[in-house]
C-alpha cells in the first residue's frame, strides 16, 4: 500500500468516526470539564494542608495566594483558625465534597457519551445492513460480520470513552499538578519535570514493543481454543477412530507452548512495573531529600513541602497511566476500518424516479439469463408470460434455477441481460419496496423471527392498519394456511413464542407460519417456492383450495415437486438446466409425452410398484 | 441448548479445598509470593516513616547531618521493595498460569473419557467455556486474588499498628472510616454485580438483533420489514442505552463514596490532629504521616472488598470445572480389560485380537442415561460380517441409537452386544473404535492440512494409499486440483472446503483407515446428485467384507441394504428388506411415499438423458 493510500484511508476512518460522535461529543467534552474542574478542587487541597502546617500550626509564613489570604482575613486570620481548626477541616471535606461530585459529573456524563456513542453505531450499522443488496449478504459470512458490529464498535466506544479521555484528562491533570508544583516551589519542581518524560517515552516504548507478544499470545489462545473447539464438536471422529491420546498430546503441547508465552512476556511486563516502581520510587525520594534540604537552608517552608509531596503523589497515576493507553490506542483503528467496511458498502439503490405502479397486469420474462458468478449461468434466456389472474406451476430438478427465478423477479438480484416486467412495467425502474410488497413470496427456508407467532404473521403488513383489521386479516391467515389448530394447541395461543428463544416448530409448522405471513400482505401477485413440501398431500390441498377462494383475480406462482400441487395451474413450466423444456397445460403436456408425462406417470405409479 | 438453571449447590469455603491438589505442586512458590508480598507491603507502610523522620530531625532540628545514611537506607529500603514485588508478582503470575495449564489439560483430558451422554447433555459451547474461561478464572483467583489480600490486608494492618504506635486518638479517628467503608463497598458490590448482569443481556440481546437482521436478510426483504426490524432494534439499542447508563451512574457512586471518604479521613485527621499538634502532643512530621495513611487507606479497603467479591464470583467456576473433573464415564473399561488392552491413552496394541465383524445384539434394552423412555426393547439382531444395515426415519427419530450402541458410545442398559460372538464389555473401547469408520452427516475436519486430516485414522498412511483411498470416493481430482494437492490447507474446521468436498474428505480418511465396521451417518446428505451417484458406486465396492451401518434420510439411497431398520419416536418398528417393507404398507412405506414426488423429478429427468 503506497503512503497516499493509507493516508486515504485515516482520513475516511477519521470522517466514520465523526459521523458516529454525532449527538455524543458535546457529553465528552462536558466529562472531560468536569474531570478538569474536579482535579482543581484535589489540587487546592494540598495548598490548604500546607499553609495549615505552616501558618495554623507552626508559626511561619505559608505561602497564599491573595484571593485565599483575603478569606482568611475575614475569617479572623492564622490565629482564629487555630482555634477553630474546624474551619480547616470543613473547607477540605467540602472541596473533598466538590471534587468527588465532579468526578461523579465525569463519569456518568462520560458514561451516556459513551453509550450514545455505542447506540448510534449499532442504529448505524444495522440501518445500513437493512438497506444493503442481497448479494452483499450472500457474499459476507454472518460471523464475521456480527464480529465487527458487536466486538469492534466496543473497541471504538473504548477508544473514545475510555483512552482518548483518560489522555486528555490525564494531561491536563499532569499539566495543573506541575503548575500547582512550580507555584509552590519552582526549583523542587525540576526534579519531576526531569524525570516524567523519561517514564512517559519509555513506557510508550516499551508498551509498543510488547504489542506483538501479546498478539501472538492471543493468537496462540485462538489456537488452543481452536483446538478444544474441534476436540468437541468432533467427539465421534475422535472416538471413532481411537485418537484420544492424540487429541490429548496435540493439546498439551500447545497448551504448554501458550503457557510458555504468557510466563514469557509476564517476565517482561514484571521487569517493566518494577523499572517503573524504581523510577518513581527514585521520584518520591529525590522531591523528599531535596525538599529536606531546602527546608533546613531555609528556602522553602515545611507545609509547601508536605503539599509538594502530595502533589507529586498525585502526578503518577497519570504518569504511569499514559504510555499504556497511547501505544493502546493503535487498536482501534483496525476497528474503524472493520466497520467502515460495512457502512460503506453501497446501498441498494432505486433508479431515478421510481415508479410505483398498479400491479395487477402480466408478469412477463424476456430473454432472462443470469449466474451467481461469471462462469456458471443458471438461467438461459428464460421467455414466460404468466396473464394477470392466472396460476403458473413451475416444476424442475433440484438447482434447475427455480428459486433464482423467484429472486430476479423480486429484484434480490439485479438483472444483467433480459428484463422482467409487470404490466408492461419494467420491475428495474421501479421503487423496489414497492415491487417487493406487491409480490407476495413464501421463500423455500422461511425464516422466522424471535417473538411471538402473531408478531411474525405481523411481520408483512404496513404500519398505518387499525388494530382490528390487522387482527381479522391474521385470522383469516390463519385459517388460509391451516394454522388454526397448530395455534389452539400451544397454551399461549398466538402469543406463543417461536424463533431462537421459543418452542420449537416442525418442518411444516414453520411452513405454514410462513405462508400465513404472506397470504395476510393481500398481494396482487403470490410465489410459493416449494412450500408446501413438508405438508402433507390432504393439508397441502386444503390450503391451495382455501387460497384460491381467496386469491380470486391474484397472479400466482407455484413452484413444486409435487404434480398434484401443479396440475390444476393455467399453466405448468418445466425447468430444465436454466431453460424452459415444456410448457402448457396439465393434458396439453401429458399429451406432448415429454419430461412432466414421464413425472407424472412415476408419481402416479406409485401405488403400482409395491405390488 | 437452553440455558439450564445451574444449581448451586455451594461448597465449603468457596469450594477452595476442591483446588488443593492442584496447588499443592507449587506450595513452595505459593507461600513465596505470600511472603514477598507481605514484605512489599510492609516497606510501603515504612516508607513514610521517613518522610517523619525528615521533617521531625532535619527540617525541625535544623540540620543536615546523618542525610547521606537517611538517603543510602532510603535507597536500600527502596531496593528491597522492589525485589520483594518482583518476586511476588512474577510468582503470582506464573501460579496463574500454571494453574491454569494444569486445569485445561486435566478438563481436556477428562472429557476424552467421558461418555457420548455427556456430551448430548451438554452443548459444545458450554464444555468448551468450562475448559477455557472458568480455568482462567481460577488461575486469577488462586494468585492475584490471594495476592491482592495479602498485600492490602498487610497494609491495613502495619499501617494500624503504626499509627497506633504513634497516636492511638488519631489512629482510631482513620480506622474509624474503615469499617464504614467497607460496608458501604460491600453494598455497592452487590448491587453492582446485579446492574452488570442486566447490561451483559441487554448486550447479548443486541447480538441476537444483529444476528437476525442479517441471517434473515432475504425474509425481511421480501416481507419489505426492513423499517419494522429498524424500530424494533432501536428499541433494543435504547434500553441497552438506559441499562448501561443506569449501571455507569451507580459505579460513579461508588466511585465518588470512595473518594470522599478518604478526604473525609484527612479533614477529620487535620483537625484533631492540628489540635493536638498544636497542644505539643505529635510533632509536625507524625502529623504529616497521618495525612499519608488516611489517604492511603481507603484503596487497600476496596481492593480487598474486590477480591472477596471476586472469591465469591469465582465459586461458581470453581464448581463447575470441579462437577467436570467428577463426571464419570457410563462406558468404563473393566480393569481386567484395561489390564490386558490398555487404556484411552496407552493401548497395549499387542495383546490386541483382530476383528472380524461379527455384530448381535441379545435381548438388548436400551434407555439413554438422560431419558426416561426405554427405546430399545428385547431387541434381537445378528448382523455377521459383510452385512449392509440400513436405518431410516424422519429427522429427529433416534436413529443413531443403534449406532450408538454397536460403537460402545453406550452400553446396553440390559442384555449383551457382541462382537465376534464375545460380548463386547471382553475387550478396550479403545481397540474396538479403531475398527470403526466413521462419516458424519456434519462432515467434520481439523484444521490443518487434507494429508493431516487423511491420516487421522491411520498415521503411517504412505501416500500411495491416500490417493488410492481418494480415487475411491472420485475426490482424486479436487484434491489434485487444490494449490498443493495433499498439503493443502483446509482451514478452521475444514471451512476453506465446501460441504461436499468436506463430505468426500470425510469419506476418503474412513475408508484410509480400513475399518472392519464402517458407520455412515447420511454422509451423502449434502452432495449434489450426480456426486452422490459416483459415491454410491463406489460405496458398493467400499463395503464389501465390511459390516456396515448406514444411517439415512434419502431412501433411495439404501434400497439395495440387506436389512432396512425403520425407526419411529425412537424405536425400531419394523426390519425386512426394501420390497418385504414396502409389502407391509406401514411407517416405512409412508416415508417412502413422501420422498417419492422429488425424487420422481430427478428420476424423470435422468431417465431421460439415459435415452
Amino acid at each position: 500500500m503506497t503512503k497516499r493510500q493509507t493516508k486515504k484511508q485515516n482520513q475516511n476512518s477519521a470522517a466514520v468516526l465523526w459521523r458516529f460522535l454525532r449527538g455524543s461529543k458535546a457529553y465528552f467534552i462536558l466529562g472531560v470539564t468536569f474531570a478538569v474542574i474536579g482535579s482543581l478542587f484535589e489540587l487546592i487541597i494540598p495548598r490548604i494542608t500546607g499553609y495549615t502546617v505552616d501558618s495554623v500550626i507552626g508559626q511561619g509564613d505559608g505561602k497564599i495566594s491573595s484571593f485565599a489570604a483575603n478569606i482568611i482575613n475575614r475569617l479572623g486570620g492564622a490565629e482564629a483558625l487555630r482555634d477553630n481548626l474546624f474551619v480547616v477541616a470543613l473547607a477540605i471535606a467540602t472541596l473533598g465534597l466538590l471534587a468527588a461530585l465532579c468526578k461523579y459529573l465525569f463519569r456518568v456524563s462520560n458514561a451516556k457519551g459513551a453509550e450514545t456513542l455505542v447506540k448510534n453505531m449499532h442504529n448505524m450499522i444495522f440501518a445500513h445492513i437493512q438497506s444493503l443488496p442481497f448479494s452483499w449478504h450472500m457474499k459476507n459470512r454472518t460471523g464475521d460480520i456480527i464480529q465487527r458490529c458487536t466486538s469492534d464498535t466496543n473497541t471504538v466506544k473504548r477508544f473514545v470513552a475510555d483512552q482518548l479521555t483518560t489522555v486528555v484528562r490525564a494531561t491536563i491533570r499532569l499539566g495543573l499538578s506541575l503548575a500547582f508544583m512550580i507555584s509552590t516551589n519552582a526549583k523542587l519542581s525540576i526534579i519531576p519535570i526531569v524525570i516524567i518524560p523519561i517514564i512517559i517515552g519509555y513506557s510508550t516504548y516499551f508498551h509498543n514493543r510488547i504489542a506483538k507478544h501479546f498478539l501472538t499470545c492471543d493468537e496462540n489462545e485462538g489456537i488452543l481454543s481452536n483446538i478444544a473447539q474441534e476436540n468437541l464438536t468432533g467427539v465421534r471422529v475422535v472416538r471413532a477412530f481411537g485418537r484420544e491420546n492424540y487429541e490429548k498430546e496435540k493439546f498439551a503441547t500447545q497448551n504448554k507452548k501458550y503457557t510458555g508465552l504468557w510466563i514469557r512476556l509476564l517476565k517482561f511486563l514484571t521487569a517493566y512495573w518494577a523499572s517503573g516502581d524504581l523510577v518513581t520510587g527514585l521520584l518520591v525520594m529525590l522531591v523528599l531529600v531535596f525538599g529536606t534540604k531546602m527546608c533546613v537552608a531555609g528556602s522553602m517552608t515545611q507545609g509547601d513541602l508536605i503539599a509538594f509531596i502530595s502533589y507529586n503523589a498525585m502526578i503518577i497515576w497519570p504518569v504511569r497511566m499514559l504510555g499504556r493507553v497511547i501505544s493502546e490506542m493503535s487498536k482501534a483503528g483496525v476497528s474503524i476500518k472493520r466497520i467502515a467496511y460495512i457502512i460503506e458498502s453501497k446501498e441498494e439503490k432505486d433508479p431515478e424516479n421510481a415508479l410505483t405502479p398498479a400491479m395487477t397486469g402480466d408478469v412477463k420474462f424476456e430473454k432472462v439469463s443470469f449466474g451467481y458468478d461469471e462462469e456458471h449461468e443458471l438461467l438461459h434466456e428464460i421467455d414466460l408470460t404468466i396473464k394477470s389472474g392466472t396460476t403458473c406451476g413451475i416444476l424442475g430438478t433440484t438447482g434447475s434455477g427455480k428459486s433464482t427465478l423467484v429472486h430476479l423477479l423480486d429484484r434480490l438480484y439485479p438483472l444483467p441481460s433480459g428484463r422482467i416486467t409487470v404490466g408492461g412495467m419494467d420491475i428495474a425502474e421501479m421503487k423496489a419496496s414497492h415491487l417487493r410488497k406487491n409480490i407476495a413470496v413464501v421463500l423455500q427456508e422461511p425464516f422466522l423471527f424471535s417473538g411471538t407467532i402473531k408478531e411474525n404473521i405481523a411481520m408483512g403488513l404496513p404500519d398505518y392498519l387499525a388494530e382490528k383489521e390487522v387482527d381479522r386479516r391474521i385470522e383469516e391467515a390463519i385459517d388460509i394456511a391451516c394454522l388454526r389448530e397448530t395455534i389452539e394447541s400451544f397454551d399461549k395461543g398466538l402469543e406463543t413464542f417461536v424463533g431462537e428463544r421459543g418452542v420449537t416448530l416442525s418442518g411444516g409448522q414453520k411452513q405454514r407460519l410462513a405462508i400465513a405471513r404472506t397470504v395476510v400482505q393481500n398481494a396482487p401477485i403470490m410465489v410459493f417456492d416449494d412450500s408446501l413440501s413438508a405438508v402433507d398431500t390432504e393439508t397441502d390441498a386444503k390450503i391451495r383450495n382455501a387460497l384460491l377462494k381467496k386469491m380470486k383475480g391474484t397472479t400466482s406462482i407455484i413452484i413444486s415437486h409435487r404434480i398434484t400441487t401443479l396440475m390444476h395451474a393455467d399453466q405448468i413450466v418445466v425447468l430444465d438446466h436454466g431453460r424452459i423444456a415444456e410448457s402448457g397445460k396439465h393434458e396439453e403436456l401429458l399429451k406432448q409425452n415429454g419430461l412432466y408425462a414421464r413425472i407424472y406417470a412415476i408419481q402416479s405409479m406409485k401405488e403400482g410398484e409395491d405390488a | 441448548m437452553k440455558a439450564k438453571k445451574e444449581k448451586t449447590a455451594s461448597l465449603p469455603f468457596f469450594g477452595i479445598p476442591k483446588l488443593f491438589p492442584f496447588l499443592k505442586k507449587y506450595a513452595s512458590a505459593f507461600i513465596l509470593m505470600l511472603l514477598m508480598g507481605a514484605l512489599g507491603s510492609a516497606i510501603d507502610i515504612i516508607l513514610p516513616l521517613f518522610q517523619r523522620y525528615a521533617i521531625n530531625n532535619f527540617i525541625a532540628k535544623e540540620t543536615l547531618v546523618g542525610l547521606g545514611w537517611f538517603v543510602v537506607l532510603y535507597c536500600l529500603t527502596l531496593g528491597v521493595q522492589i525485589v520483594a514485588n518482583v518476586i511476588a508478582t512474577f510468582r503470582a503470575s506464573c501460579i496463574e498460569m500454571w494453574i491454569d495449564r494444569d486445569l485445561r489439560s486435566a478438563c481436556f483430558n477428562h472429557l476424552q473419557t467421558l461418555s457420548f451422554s455427556y456430551f448430548n447433555q451438554n452443548s459444545v459451547g458450554y464444555i468448551h467455556s468450562r475448559v477455557m474461561s472458568d480455568t482462567g478464572n481460577i488461575g486469577a483467583l488462586v494468585s492475584w486474588s490471594f495476592m491482592d489480600c495479602i498485600w492490602h490486608l498487610s497494609y491495613i494492618i502495619g499501617a494500624a499498628v503504626v499509627m497506633f504506635s504513634l497516636n492511638a486518638r488519631l489512629a482510631i479517628i482513620v480506622l474509624a472510616v474503615v469499617p464504614l467503608l467497607a460496608i458501604a463497598i460491600a453494598f455497592f458490590q452487590k448491587k453492582l454485580t446485579n446492574l452488570n448482569r442486566e447490561v451483559r443481556e441487554a448486550n447479548s440481546r443486541i447480538t441476537g438483533n444483529f444476528n437476525e437482521g442479517i441471517v434473515g436478510a432475504k425474509t425481511i426483504k421480501t416481507l419489505v420489514a426492513e423499517e419494522k426490524v429498524k424500530r424494533h432494534f432501536g428499541e433494543e439499542s435504547q434500553r441497552m442505552y438506559k441499562v448501561s447508563v443506569g449501571a455507569s451512574r451507580f459505579r460513579g457512586l461508588f466511585w465518588t463514596v470512595i473518594s470522599f471518604a478518604s478526604y473525609l479521613a484527612l479533614a477529620l485527621v487535620l483537625w484533631q490532629g492540628g489540635v493536638i499538634t498544636l497542644d505539643g502532643v505529635l510533632e509536625l512530621g507524625t502529623l504529616s504521616v497521618f495525612i499519608t495513611y488516611a489517604v492511603g487507606i481507603m484503596e487497600p479497603v476496596l481492593w480487598i472488598v474486590d477480591a472477596i467479591s471476586e472469591l465469591i464470583a469465582t465459586r461458581v467456576n470453581i464448581e463447575r470445572v470441579s462437577k467436570l473433573l467428577e463426571t464419570k464415564s457410563d462406558v468404563v473399561d473393566s480393569e481386567e480389560v484395561i489390564e490386558k488392552y490398555g487404556d484411552n491413552f496407552s493401548p497395549k496394541r499387542e495383546n490386541w485380537e483382530e476383528l472380524h465383524g461379527d455384530i448381535e445384539f441379545r435381548d438388548v434394552s436400551f434407555q439413554y442415561p438422560d431419558g426416561t423412555e426405554t427405546v430399545l426393547e428385547h431387541f434381537n439382531l445378528k448382523i455377521p460380517k459383510g452385512t449392509n444395515v440400513a436405518i431410516v426415519g424422519e429427522t429427529g427419530a433416534g436413529k443413531s441409537t443403534l449406532v450408538n450402541l454397536v460403537c460402545r458410545f453406550y452400553e446396553p442398559t440390559t442384555g449383551e452386544y457382541l462382537i465376534d460372538g464375545r460380548p463386547a464389555k471382553e475387550r478396550s473401547q479403545l481397540w474396538l473404535h479403531s475398527n470403526i469408520g466413521y462419516v458424519l452427516q456434519t462432515p467434520h475436519l481439523f484444521s490443518g492440512t487434507i494429508e493431516e486430516n487423511l491420516k487421522y485414522g491411520r498415521p503411517d498412511a504412505t501416500e500411495e494409499q491416500m490417493w488410492e483411498a481418494l480415487r475411491c470416493v472420485s475426490a482424486e481430482d479436487l484434491v489434485k486440483k487444490m494449490e498443493n494437492g495433499l498439503g493443502s490447507e483446509v482451514g478452521e474446521g475444514g471451512d476453506l472446503l465446501s460441504t461436499g468436498e468436506k463430505q468426500l474428505i470425510s469419506f476418503a480418511r474412513a475408508i484410509l483407515a480400513d475399518p472392519k465396521i464402517l458407520v455412515l451417518d447420511e454422509a451423502t446428505s449434502s452432495v449434489d446428485t450426480m456426486t452422490e451417484q459416483i459415491i454410491q458406486n463406489a460405496m458398493k465396492e467400499v463395503i464389501k467384507g465390511r459390516t456396515a451401518f448406514t444411517i439415512a434420510h434419502r431412501l433411495s439411497t439404501i434400497r439395495d441394504a440387506d436389512i432396512i431398520l425403520v425407526v419411529q419416536d425412537g424405536k425400531i418398528v419394523e426390519r425386512g428388506t426394501h420390497k418385504e417393507l414396502l409389502a407391509l404398507r406401514g411407517a416405512y412405506y409412508r416415508l417412502y411415499m413422501r420422498q417419492y414426488e422429488e425424487e420422481s423429478v430427478e428420476k424423470g429427468f435422468s431417465q431421460r438423458e439415459a435415452q
